[in-house]
């Protein structure tokens, strides 16, 4: 295998996952740049979680390699290169919320007043300073995964890896996060990697978008998303201007095209 | 968020509902054995009940205490003895096979059966068969709870503990532990109810006659039932207090879980 370039953030080369005699990707390769957002949108059992998961290494691919910030997805995954955020928010419901944004820290040994520091510090970041001390079944679920976000933010990762983390919640809430997730992308330059299944998500957020199509997954086109507006403009023109109506057609043009061509 | 209903279900009619049919059924049941023709051997009245228990209280507290003092060391015993067994059962998997399939067994085992071959086993003069027959009643709840607490770790947790890259022993400390305490807790209240119940019957087979079980039975033996039956209140007023206790240490140590009964 070749090595991993300097620039790349994540770096997946011709993996393929199997699971038993299931085929959930298949030769799938894709380099993400640092500081990239990149968004992996498809139908269910394309693969897109799965492909989220070995970047994670919450999984071993069955061929091909994976690489994270120049390391195998191993070293980087115990390095704290990444913070995660899953669909649930899956808090600790015995701690505090500040004390949930302190775990990652805590379990890589940072002390206890630094790691304070640092929770409360991102919790003004998600705007959710005053409900520190409070416990999670307390707060709201869009509060919740706030707190999840915040937790995955909280090692300072390079990356930010986000399994459908809006998925369960309604549509204002959903675009707020939106908002607050590219605010804080920007403030710490994170580079991010998102799954999810909502087009308009998808064209909303990110710098590039991939789509994935079943049976085996694999990526079936990657659309470059552009959208001007964002650096000048309110999160409402973004969404109301032509070219993120442009980009949503463009996805769910590509979303489409593969099932046309994948029945024999 | 509490919601508000009108009338009975508020906070007061929760308290107030139990004593009032509590109250109501008392009564009628002293109606029924004053007017009814219920002998006094057969069902005496509640106010009987009551006079004979201020007559022989000193006794009634005493015995209670005797058969409290079993009834706290089995469960004391039997609960270390089934974390302890829990934790490596759900550490390694042969010992898992082999717990599990014994605890059924153990689970089976009537106590009627035990308390006779106990007594038998460790002389007439000793507590210990009393409050090894509470350990065997103790140990089944407590196991099987506290293994399925042990082995419920949410998936999502699970990943999280991974990502994090925690360590074995850390991600036991932080999420599988606390994670498996409201379980084991719903072990802690059914036990803390049968230790008492099999502390009380374990005494029904002979031995000291200085507990709750004892006295129920020489004064049922004598047909003195207004006595026998203030030991029965007492007995009740035992398992309640266990119970009471396992639920005041649940609410304290897992203040987050709020799903008890």
């Amino acid at each position: 295998m070749s090595p991993p370039s300097a620039k790349a953030m994540v770096e997946v080369s011709g993996v393929t996952q199997r699971f038993g005699t299931t085929t959930a990707l298949s030769d799938v390769s894709l380099t993400i740049a640092s500081g990239e957002f990149v968004t992996l949108i498809g139908p269910s059992g394309c693969g897109k979680s799965t492909l989220l998961r070995l970047v994670a290494d919450l999984l071993t691919p069955t061929e091909g390699t994976v690489h994270v910030a120049g390391k195998t997805a191993r070293a980087a995954r115990e390095a704290q290169d990444y913070g995660i955020a899953f669909q649930q928010a899956g808090l600790l419901e015995w701690r505090t919320v500040l004390r949930n944004v302190e775990l990652p820290l805590e379990l890589h040994g940072v002390g206890a007043r630094e790691r304070r520091a640092r929770a409360e510090e991102l919790l003004e970041v998600v705007g959710l300073a005053d409900v520190a001390d409070k416990r999670p079944s307390q707060l709201s679920g869009g509060m919740q995964q706030r707190v999840a976000i915040a937790r995955a933010l909280a090692a300072k990762p390079a990356l930010l890896l986000m399994d459908e983390p809006f998925g369960a919640l309604d549509e204002m809430t959903r675009e707020r996060l939106q908002d607050e997730l590219l605010s804080i992308r920007a403030r710490e330059g994170t580079t991010v990697l998102l799954v999810t299944h909502s087009v308009s998500e998808a064209a909303y957020l990110s710098d590039r978008v991939v789509v994935m199509s079943p049976r085996p997954g694999r990526i079936a086109a990657v659309v470059d998303v552009d959208l001007p507006l964002r650096a000048t403009g309110t999160p409402t023109d973004v969404r109301e201007s032509p070219e993120f109506f442009a980009a949503t057609t463009v996805v769910r043009e590509a979303l489409r095209a593969p099932a046309r061509v994948a029945s024999p | 968020m509490r919601r508000v209903l009108p009338g009975w279900a508020g906070t007061w009619g929760r308290a107030v509902a139990p004593v009032v049919v509590a109250v109501l059924a008392l009564t009628a049941w002293q109606v029924l054995v004053t007017v009814g023709r219920v002998a006094p051997f057969v069902l005496p009245s509640p106010v009987a009940i009551a006079e004979a228990l201020g007559a022989i209280l000193p006794q009634v507290v005493s015995a209670a205490l005797a058969t409290g003092a079993n009834a706290l060391w089995g469960l004391v015993a039997g609960s270390v003895l089934a974390l302890v067994a829990a934790a490596l059962a759900a550490r390694l998997g042969w010992l898992r096979s082999t717990l599990v399939p014994l605890a059924a067994v153990v689970a089976a085992l009537p106590i009627v059966a035990l308390a006779p071959i106990f007594a038998t086993m460790f002389g007439a003069t000793s507590e210990l068969p009393r409050q090894l027959v509470v350990t065997v009643v103790v140990f089944v709840p407590v196991f099987v709870n506290a293994l399925r607490g042990l082995q419920s770790v949410a998936p999502v947790h699970a990943d999280l503990m991974r990502a994090c890259a925690a360590s074995g022993w850390a991600a036991t400390r932080t999420v599988t532990l606390p994670g498996a305490l409201p379980h084991v807790f719903t072990g802690l209240r059914l036990a803390a109810a049968g230790a008492v119940i099999s502390a009380v019957v374990a005494e029904y087979f002979g031995g000291l006659q200085s507990g709750l079980g004892s006295r129920i039975t020489s004064a049922a033996a004598n047909s003195a039932y207004p006595r026998a039956w203030a030991y029965v209140t007492a007995a009740c007023a035992l398992g309640l207090l266990f119970y009471a206790a396992a639920l005041a240490a649940e609410r304290l140590t897992t203040p987050w879980n709020r799903r008890t009964s």
